[in-house]
């Protein structure tokens, strides 16, 4: 039997030594060509969350389908927030990769050590606000579509009660909160928002159980920022309605989804990828605070609304109405007069929150119930 | 309220599951930490099945037979090789979460039929208890049955009182001519086959779609509610009920608005696994019969 076991072993090391040694083999052969730009993108979970990590894997799809045989793509899946990163971003510099996109918040750290490290690679570190002489930064205005979510919900309430399923109270979450109220009350002044923080990102099951208690409680609108399409299913068997997080969730909840927000990473990666192949490429000059050089929203397609379904044609054209204002400029949502949810003011009529102001929200606005927690 | 409870009770089901198969092993003194992958498993076999089969049924048999092959894995390992029951359970864990992943990536984006809800004559339709106790899904009566069955089995039935044994000391009931490895696979998988059906629950009935890892921890809390129950199977009913309530008050307090943070409640089930802990630990230097004597230990006899 012992004997049995040892030979078994020694034929699964043999194995993945094989392995190993065909990888290594490889690498020389793609480094002799000059004209193939060398991609890397680390990814926090996998493309199977069919949420956040999945719509960057649809962008880096763009990226090879624009691109072709002139880039070769390296992807790192399921890679921890903290010392492991900064080991994989390194073995991705190391591996000859000139510009790697780091895809979550918890990356920025790491991103930037390694970057001291290597010089002459180009970083992209995604929803972070640290950058450096190589490490430029790129995000998207999420909470554009939630204004819109806001107005449709707001039309589409029958109980006037919207529950609202929160990951972390951080700003990033509660801007979008914040712009949600501003759509829901530009149409329906008696409308509140009740907010269940999940304290995580995913997990499917404590998703679809704050779905499952927003509806016992009288919500027959949801919305969520975390990141399954739990919520939606949940809508969809209780006969509630909802909207689609970070990627096109229909399939998951036809009768219930009214519509998604869609992260669309692919042309900021396109356009980053093309000026480094034209010696372009730099970190940028916007203004210094949170969100970083890169902040794209409706406007520039990094946020794209899906198809408006399940509501009525007037429901719909408000819906379209809000959108174009958006994206005419002719909606600011953050504009003044702002009051938050205990009546303080926030700001006066005729000024409205910059960038940096929306990074530093710790409040609800009108709206909105309960608080901020912590 | 009558959907509220409804709710525990769903979110309670593949904790109770999961922990009554694992208070068997633990019974007869193996310690399988892999629950969380064996749930896996079953949620992803479950979901493979129905797929195919296009009848939420078979992902409860589908369910078993992944959580069952998962345990014979971990019981060639512990009980044939001998190695480290808490390493290879967490070996397990990790295996498994890898596997599904790669099993269950053709899954993504597809959704299942959920298992339909059993009603029965009359019974049901008694307001509130109607559809609290006579309006679930199979697996919640199964997953009660279950209790019943394992709580007389190991009280009163001889094959019951023999695997006790051989969980509290190996060597004499290897003595006295009792077959420890051999019992020892069965409950191992027998605990295997109630975490896949738990496991398979999830996808069968409370999101109805595949994504990596989705058990998200329920299979560590399983193994708490053992220690909860301290071995006692009619316990691990109100322990999951216990900590499915928690669960979902917390989530109540946050919608309505009640002035307790949700992190301090979130904590509480852990805390009443440690303060279970540490009683039962009180009261094993007083009454040594809680906890299996051989659990953990590898079983060396010749057979």
């Amino acid at each position: 039997m012992r004997n049995i076991v040892i030979l078994l072993g020694l034929l699964v090391i043999g194995a993945v030594g094989f392995l190993f040694y065909q990888d290594k083999s490889e690498i020389p052969v793609a480094e002799k060509e000059t004209s193939v730009t060398k991609v890397g993108f680390v990814y926090l979970t996998t493309p199977g969350d069919h949420g956040w990590t999945y719509a960057h894997e649809l962008g880096k799809q763009m990226v090879e389908k624009r691109f072709g045989k002139d880039v070769k793509v390296s992807v790192v899946e399921n890679v921890p927030e903290g010392p492991d990163a900064t080991r994989v971003i390194r073995e991705l510099a190391k591996g000859g990769n000139e510009i790697i996109f780091t895809t979550s918040f918890g990356y920025m750290d790491p991103t930037l050590k390694v970057a001291e490290e290597f010089p002459d690679v180009k970083f992209e570190h995604i929803t972070g606000y640290k950058r450096s002489k190589n490490v430029a930064t790129g995000n998207i205005r999420f909470y554009e579509g939630r204004y819109i979510q806001g107005v449709v919900a707001g039309l589409m309430t029958k109980t006037n009660k919207i529950g609202y399923i929160g990951a972390y109270p951080i700003a990033e979450v509660i801007m979008g909160i914040n712009a949600f109220a501003q759509g829901l009350r530009s149409v329906n002044k008696d409308a509140t928002i009740s907010v269940i923080w999940a304290n995580t990102w995913y997990d499917p099951v404590k998703e679809a159980d704050s779905a499952k208690v927003h509806i016992a409680e009288g919500a027959d609108i949801l919305a969520q920022h975390t990141d399954s399409p739990a919520m939606l299913q949940i809508a969809e068997k209780e006969g509630a309605l909802g909207f689609g997080q970070s990627t096109d969730m229909s399939a998951f909840a036809p009768k219930a989804q009214l519509f998604a927000s869609i992260n669309n990473w692919g042309p900021y990666y396109i356009k980053k990828i093309e000026e480094l192949r034209n010696g372009k490429w730099n970190t940028g000059d916007g203004p210094d605070h949170w969100a970083g050089n890169v902040w794209g929203g409706l406007k520039s397609d990094m946020l794209i609304i899906s198809k408006f379904q399940n509501m009525p044609d007037e429901v719909a054209q408000k819906a379209q109405e809000a959108l174009d204002g958006i994206k005419t400029g002719k909606i600011n949502i953050f504009a003044g007069p702002l009051i938050d949810n205990t009546g303080k003011e926030i700001i006066p009529a005729g000024k409205a929150l910059d960038d940096g102001a929306l990074w530093g929200m710790n409040y609800y606005l009108q709206g909105v119930d309960g608080k901020v927690p912590g | 309220m009558e959907a509220l409870i409804l709710t525990i009770i769903a979110t309670s089901i593949p904790l109770l599951l999961a922990a009554a198969g694992e208070l068997i092993a633990e019974k007869s003194g193996v310690l399988n930490l892999g629950v969380e992958g064996m749930m896996l498993s079953g949620a992803v076999g479950a979901l493979g099945a129905v797929l195919w089969l296009e009848n939420p049924y078979y992902g409860i048999i589908a369910g078993a037979l992944s959580g069952i092959l998962m345990a014979s894995i971990f019981s060639l390992f512990t009980i044939n090789f001998m190695t480290n029951q808490v390493a290879t359970g967490l070996g397990l864990t990790i295996f498994a979460t890898g596997l599904t992943g790669l099993a269950g990536a053709p899954l993504v984006g597809k959704t299942i039929p959920s298992l339909p809800k059993i009603e029965i004559f009359l019974l049901s339709d008694i307001p509130l208890i109607g559809s609290i106790l006579f309006k679930q899904d199979f697996v919640a009566y199964l997953s009660i049955g279950i209790i019943i069955f394992i709580s007389f089995f190991l009280k009163y039935s001889k094959s019951g009182i023999i695997l006790r044994a051989v969980g509290d000391d190996h060597q004499s009931a290897h003595s006295v001519g009792y077959p420890v490895k051999k019992i020892r696979w069965y409950a191992t998988c027998f605990g295997g086959m109630c975490a896949g059906i738990g496991g398979a629950y999830i996808p069968l009935v409370l999101t109805p779609h595949w994504s990596e890892g989705m058990t998200a921890g329920r299979g560590w809390i399983a193994l708490a509610l053992v220690v909860f129950a301290s071995w006692i199977p009619w316990r691990i009913i109100v322990g999951a009920l216990i900590f499915g309530g928690i669960t979902i008050a917390q989530l109540v307090g946050q919608a309505r608005g009640w002035p307790i943070p949700s992190q301090l409640l979130s904590m509480m089930p852990y805390i009443a696994t440690i303060i279970a802990l540490t009683m039962i630990s009180g009261r094993l230097s007083k009454n040594n019969s809680v906890v299996p004597s051989s659990l953990g230990k590898p079983f060396f006899g010749s057979q």
